[in-house]
């Protein structure tokens, strides 16, 4: 069982029976770095939505972390994603009206499972160790609505990461940063990803960072619909 | 932290991020149950001051007739008695050995619409209304000679009289100037009662000897012809012989004592009297009167759906603007029904903070205002910590509120699925 993501014969619908996914195979291996690219409308957003679970395949198999999606139940899948996968959303990460810290141990307060793989230490410490790692730790007590955009995405990787799951999915997260803070932030992402051995899911539609992927899969090269 | 409690934070939190909307839709909610239970407040209150007119009183004697009758014409001064009760009939029960005290009071004429009732000093040691309220002075003394009387406080105050005044009784209860005037025997008023905000405050009191008094000369039922009167200064008090009075009060020396006596009252052999119990006749009274009650209780408790209503709306277009939050909630691991329940946990939050709110309302203002009632209106509102109803009342509204929530929590369940993680802002 080496891969993170495996799907087989994947067949997906908004209304049937015209199907916008169709794929018939795709493996991740587990601790890969991969650059998930294609032109807006190829369903990048679709696959996301059932590689986290939230959709569900109509036939095939999404096999993560050897679990079958397909299979699986709604609170099952929820609990999955809330367990294993960390996600990171283009922009509006953030609860308003939490603040820094709790909205880093968000997940883990809402996943009792999550919140038992933070190596033994107590919640707060461990959230405020990510955030120092990810060098926000000077402002984990402030409100969300101050903070800057790269801040903002900053926070939202911290969440992501907290608890350790074994697959990151980022979407699009560095298209409203500028260059400076794009290479920076990715930079974190890497060294965090490495570090607790997750399988990192990158979409984007900028090529340019497309080199420093492991791999690179183009949808609308594996999308037969 | 339990998933549940860091739900129950959620919303707790979320609802004081969207601030202006919670706290109108609170006060909106605190109003609507406010007026429930203010309504509910002031009908027990309004119904204690009613069968608290009069206190202690075990029963009430008269000639035999309607006992609802004879509540009126001896406690509410209302209506005419039919006959009276002998002197004698009444000396007699009144010696029982079961029997505390008894007050007697004649009735029969008035001044300028107001009651003139003729009693003696048992009245002002005797008598209690509102529980253990007694009789008081505001000036003067109680009745004594022959012509003294003393005013209820709302006769002194309509009819501007003060000590020493000199007024006329009308023979018969008429609101217009009597055909009959007791004018060459007048009164001089001695003594003006406190409020009681009780139909005490509207009668005159006089001595039993001043009822008889103006009525020494008459014979069969008609004034003395001119000149052949008996003349005031002349009459005194000692040689009155009181011939009858029309009812009295009695209080026994145990309660349990009530109903024996009542019934031998009842069988007198020598008279046909009756008793009453006055704490039942005063609740059937209202029981008869108090068919508004209803039709209160059915607006207020429209008001409170409105209220629910309210909160239903604000909580609806709310949605909207919280289809991100809800997104970034499903990310997380948080299922569709897991923020159709947080939508619901909101509600909750608000109708039972809202419904405690308007109780707090409630004891505020009966507290502060409960002076100004009772001297305006004379409705004692008791301050009471929460009855069984009103405890009834959060629970109803609290649980209307979380059904009332399952509508915009439903809203959240199907956009928490057809969003998933995907909002287009």
């Amino acid at each position: 069982m080496n891969h993170a993501v495996d799907i087989e014969k994947l067949v997906f619908s908004y209304r049937p029976p015209k199907a916008v996914l169709k794929i018939d195979e795709l493996a991740i291996e587990k601790g890969a770095k991969v650059f998930l690219h294609g032109p807006s409308g190829s369903g990048k957003t679709t696959l996301l939505g059932i590689l986290s679970g939230v959709l569900k395949a109509d036939a095939g198999s999404v096999k993560i972390l050897g679990q079958d999606l397909a299979r699986m139940s709604g609170p099952a899948r929820d609990a999955l994603r809330g367990t294993h996968i960390g996600y990171i959303f283009q922009m509006f990460n953030l609860i308003p009206y939490l603040s820094v810290l709790e909205n880093i141990v968000l997940p883990c307060q809402v996943n009792r499972e999550r919140g038992r793989r933070l190596n033994g230490l107590p919640l707060e410490k461990a959230a405020t160790g990510m955030a120092e790692r990810l060098g926000i730790g000077s402002i984990v007590l402030e409100k969300v609505t101050e903070l800057s955009v790269g801040q903002q995405q900053r926070v939202a990787t911290a969440r992501a990461l907290l608890g350790s799951p074994e697959l990151i999915i980022a979407d699009e997260p560095t298209s409203s940063l500028d260059e400076d803070h794009r290479q920076s932030f990715l930079d974190l992402l890497f060294t965090q990803c490495r570090e607790i051995g997750s399988t990192l899911i990158f979409v984007s539609h900028d090529r340019r960072m497309m080199p420093l992927f492991d791999r690179a899969i183009s949808l609308s090269e594996i999308n037969g619909a | 932290m339990e998933r549940s409690q860091v739900l129950l934070s959620l919303a707790y939190r979320s609802l004081k991020n969207r601030k202006l909307t919670s706290i109108l839709t609170l006060v909106s909610l605190a109003l609507s149950v406010s007026l429930w239970v203010g309504i509910e407040h002031i009908r027990v209150g309004a119904r204690e001051s009613f069968s608290n007119t009069i206190s202690q009183t075990d029963l009430i004697v008269g000639a035999r007739g309607g006992s609802l009758q004879l509540l009126l014409y001896t406690v509410f001064h209302m209506g005419s008695p039919t006959a009276n009760v002998s002197y004698e009939s009444y000396e007699k029960i009144k010696n029982q050995p079961a029997v505390l005290w008894t007050i007697p009071i004649s009735l029969g004429d008035s001044h300028r619409g107001f009651r003139v009732v003729g009693t003696n000093e048992d009245f002002y040691r005797q008598y209690r209304y509102r529980q253990d309220r007694r009789i008081e002075f505001e000036e003067g003394r109680a009745p004594a000679d022959v012509f003294d009387v003393a005013l209820g406080s709302e006769v002194a105050q309509r009819l501007g009289y003060r000590l020493g005044q000199r007024i006329v009784v009308t023979h018969g209860i008429t609101s217009s100037q009597g055909i009959l005037d007791h004018d060459d025997k007048p009164f001089t008023v001695v003594g003006i009662l406190n409020p009681t905000r009780t139909p005490v405050d509207r009668s005159l009191y006089v001595t039993l000897e001043g009822i008889e008094a103006m009525h020494i000369d008459w014979k069969q039922g008609a004034p003395p012809l001119k000149g052949q009167g008996v003349r005031a200064e002349r009459i005194k008090k000692e040689e009155i012989q009181i011939e009858q009075i029309t009812a009295f009060f009695l209080r026994t020396k145990a309660r349990v004592e009530t109903l024996a006596l009542q019934r031998q009252i009842n069988t007198f052999p020598e008279e046909p009297l009756m008793a009453v119990i006055p704490g039942v006749a005063l609740s059937e009274l209202w029981n008869g009167i108090a068919y508004g009650e209803q039709v209160l209780k059915v607006v207020a408790l429209f008001v409170v759906i409105i209220g629910l209503v309210g909160m239903l709306m604000a909580l609806y277009t709310s949605l909207n603007e919280r289809r991100r939050e809800i997104a970034i909630l499903r990310a997380v691991g948080v299922g569709p029904l897991k923020v159709m329940f947080l939508l619901v946990l909101e509600s909750g939050l608000l109708a039972l903070v809202g419904s405690l709110l308007g109780i707090a309302l409630v004891y505020g203002l009966v507290v502060v205002l409960q002076p100004l009632v009772e001297g305006q209106f004379g409705l004692h509102l008791p301050v009471k910590s929460l009855t069984a109803t009103e405890h009834l009342y959060v629970a109803g509204v609290v649980l209307a509120g979380l059904v009332v929530g399952l509508i915009p929590a439903w809203k959240a369940y199907r956009n928490a699925l057809s969003d998933g993680l995907s909002v287009r802002v």
